[in-house]
């Protein structure tokens, strides 16, 4: 029997993707750093780290700890900030097919903008991921992403520095996540992408101190799933532009679950350090779970929650 | 590089709270050189997850299990039990399947010139220093270790430095094994003897905060292998990094562990010198 394999293109914000599968902002580098692992090829897109104005540092030692079914970070943004990014990382992007996601940030509204100008002429770069939702550096990120007033005007300036689908992260530490996500998509964001990390903290109980230097960190990983999940059918149901799931997803069965409650496509995380090739193995099993079903657009899943 | 789905051929208690890990690596050895490591997972890791950094000890090869089959390569890993992924990996038994990411960074350089070759290990710090020896020796070199440890439990594996060929002086905090003191002592006594070497120390931050100072004072090339908690193991999380010569909060200058070491010359790092002078300064030490 000879077997049509299914569709997995999706479009988001008016790009076109091979299939919904895409890593998350940190946990894929700028991409190059995987490409012994993982054909950039085959993903639905590339999301960089974290970009800002200038080089970021990022926060002192240690910055990780594994927790029960998760992990905390506190890298604090670290970057090679924008002027290397696009000298230094894009020329990269020439010889790769697949759609660039260039994530950024600003500690100033004024830094938004400007990042967000410097990115017009890069063609590398297709659309970008706003991120105002960083749980780890004190000023910029979360500032912004846990006001409503403060989240659209960070997203309306961004909107006229740079004509590109603008793409907003947005940030599960606040109390109705459906507020922050009407408030972008008024301001004029093409796709929102949900969740980011959970601020957490996990003690060294010898030497009773926290076991990340900043102290709290991003909880990420399988044990936040169940929150993502919410959060993103939560978005779905309170916007019209598209949303990007995010949060813990390991296996395909995680990813079918965010593009069921109505996400246009995924983003992978933790499970890019557990195995490098997760991805590739999560875009086989969405297609494998399509063929099983007898489905043979994956658009048909997308959305399908029955409730 | 490579990401291989494997399986233990044997994991043994060598001495208490140390393990040592066979895994079956085809093709393993030809790529990997002294000083790198692997990072490592059980195929069913729950409640761990993320996969865990090892040095790399020393490869080898068994023997075809039957005529026309290909003799078995493998790596061995020697490990002791920190947490619990450490302990989880202590439960698994040969056949069960493990994921091996490696092999992975920047091991030891090595040189040529008749300067002596003094490696200085720490506990489990001695890891990386066997495929070490074996190269330099391999290289016509001779090779002494030095080996401390809190206990004669610390010390690992010294016979088969010394079935190498390897020069091998131990000593221990409690002296229930070789001479009682600090494996820097040690140091320094060959050192006086030898003032031309090179010192390759892998171990705790203390001890290789010591064994730097000794060096830089004699002006002693080091290299030192260092330790750190990783998530990826290739450069992207930017979990492992340590603070480079001159790194200060207005230019940073972090390395990452695992993509630029995890062996570094000890003249790239930063070793707080700054910090001493200035807390000399705080106590009216300094002019």
């Amino acid at each position: 029997m000879n077997v049509k394999r299914p569709s997995l293109a999706v479009e988001v914000a008016g790009i076109k993707l091979r299939n919904p599968v895409m890593p998350a902002s940190g946990t894929f580098g700028y991409g190059e750093e995987y490409a012994p692992f993982v054909d950039l090829n085959r993903l639905g897109a590339i999301v960089t780290k974290g970009l800002s104005l200038n080089p970021k540092a990022g926060n002192p030692m240690p910055r990780i700890a594994e927790t029960t079914s998760g992990m905390l970070n506190a890298i604090g943004l670290q970057n090679v900030g924008i002027d290397a990014f696009v000298g230094k990382k894009c020329p990269y992007y020439r010889d790769v097919e697949t759609p660039v996601f260039a994530n950024f940030f600003g500690n100033t509204l004024e830094e938004y903008g400007e990042v967000a100008r410097r990115l017009c002429d890069v063609p590398e770069v297709t659309a970008l991921e706003l991120n105002i939702s960083c749980p780890n550096v004190k000023q910029g990120g979360i500032v912004f992403g846990t006001d409503p007033k403060a989240a659209a005007e960070v997203v309306s300036l961004v909107r006229k520095a740079n004509a590109k689908p603008l793409i907003v992260k947005l940030s599960p530490n606040v109390t109705d996540i459906t507020v922050i996500a009407r408030a972008v998509e008024e301001a004029g964001a093409d796709a929102i992408s949900c969740i980011n990390t959970l601020t957490g903290m996990a003690i060294d109980i010898r030497t009773r101190r926290p076991k990340i230097a900043n102290r709290t960190g991003g909880l990420s990983g399988p044990a936040i799933r169940p929150v993502a999940v919410r959060m993103t059918h939560q978005v779905v149901q309170a916007v019209k532009i598209p949303v990007i799931g995010i949060g813990g997803i390991m296996t395909a069965a995680d990813a079918l679950e965010f593009l069921i409650v109505g996400a246009k496509a995924v983003q992978v995380g933790t499970a890019n350090f557990v195995d490098p090739a997760a991805m590739l193995t999560i875009i086989e099993g969405i297609e494998a779970f399509l063929v099983e079903e007898g489905v043979d657009d994956v658009n048909q899943i997308i959305g399908s929650l029955k409730t | 590089m490579k990401n291989y789905q494997t399986i233990i051929l044997s994991n043994l208690e060598i001495s208490p709270g140390y393990w040592r890990m066979r895994i079956l690596a085809p093709g393993f050895a030809a790529s990997s050189s002294p000083g790198q490591f692997v990072m490592l997972r059980p195929e069913q890791a729950l409640p761990t997850m993320l996969r865990r950094p090892f040095g790399i000890f020393r490869t080898g090869c068994l023997p075809a299990e039957c005529a026309g089959l290909p003799p078995r390569e493998y790596m061995e890993i020697l490990y002791k039990i920190v947490g619990q992924g450490t302990r989880i990996m202590s439960e698994l038994h040969a056949g069960d399947r493990v994921e091996l990411l490696g092999p992975l960074g920047n091991g030891f350089i090595l040189s040529d010139n008749d300067c002596a070759k003094l490696l200085v290990g720490g506990g489990i710090g001695l890891v990386p220093l066997f495929m070490l020896a074996e190269a330099l020796i391999a290289r016509g070199q001779h090779v002494r270790l030095l080996m401390g440890g809190r206990t004669r439990d610390d010390i690992l594996a010294v016979t088969e430095f010394e079935r190498l060929g390897v020069e091998t002086y131990v000593s221990t905090d409690d002296g229930s094994l070789g001479e009682e003191g600090f494996v820097t002592n040690v140091l320094e006594r060959k050192l006086d003897k030898y003032p031309c070497a090179e010192v390759y120390a892998c171990g705790p931050m203390p001890m290789l905060n010591a064994v730097e100072k000794i060096c830089a004072g004699r002006n002693v090339p080091l290299q030192v292998s260092l330790e750190a908690h990783m998530a990826c193991g290739v450069g992207a999380c930017l979990g492992c990094v340590v603070k480079g010569a001159g790194h200060s909060d207005q230019f940073p200058n972090y390395l990452c562990t695992c993509k630029e070491g995890p062996v570094f010359a000890a003249t790239r790092l930063d070793w707080g010198r700054a910090a001493d002078s200035a807390d000399a300064c705080a106590k009216g030490g300094c002019r």
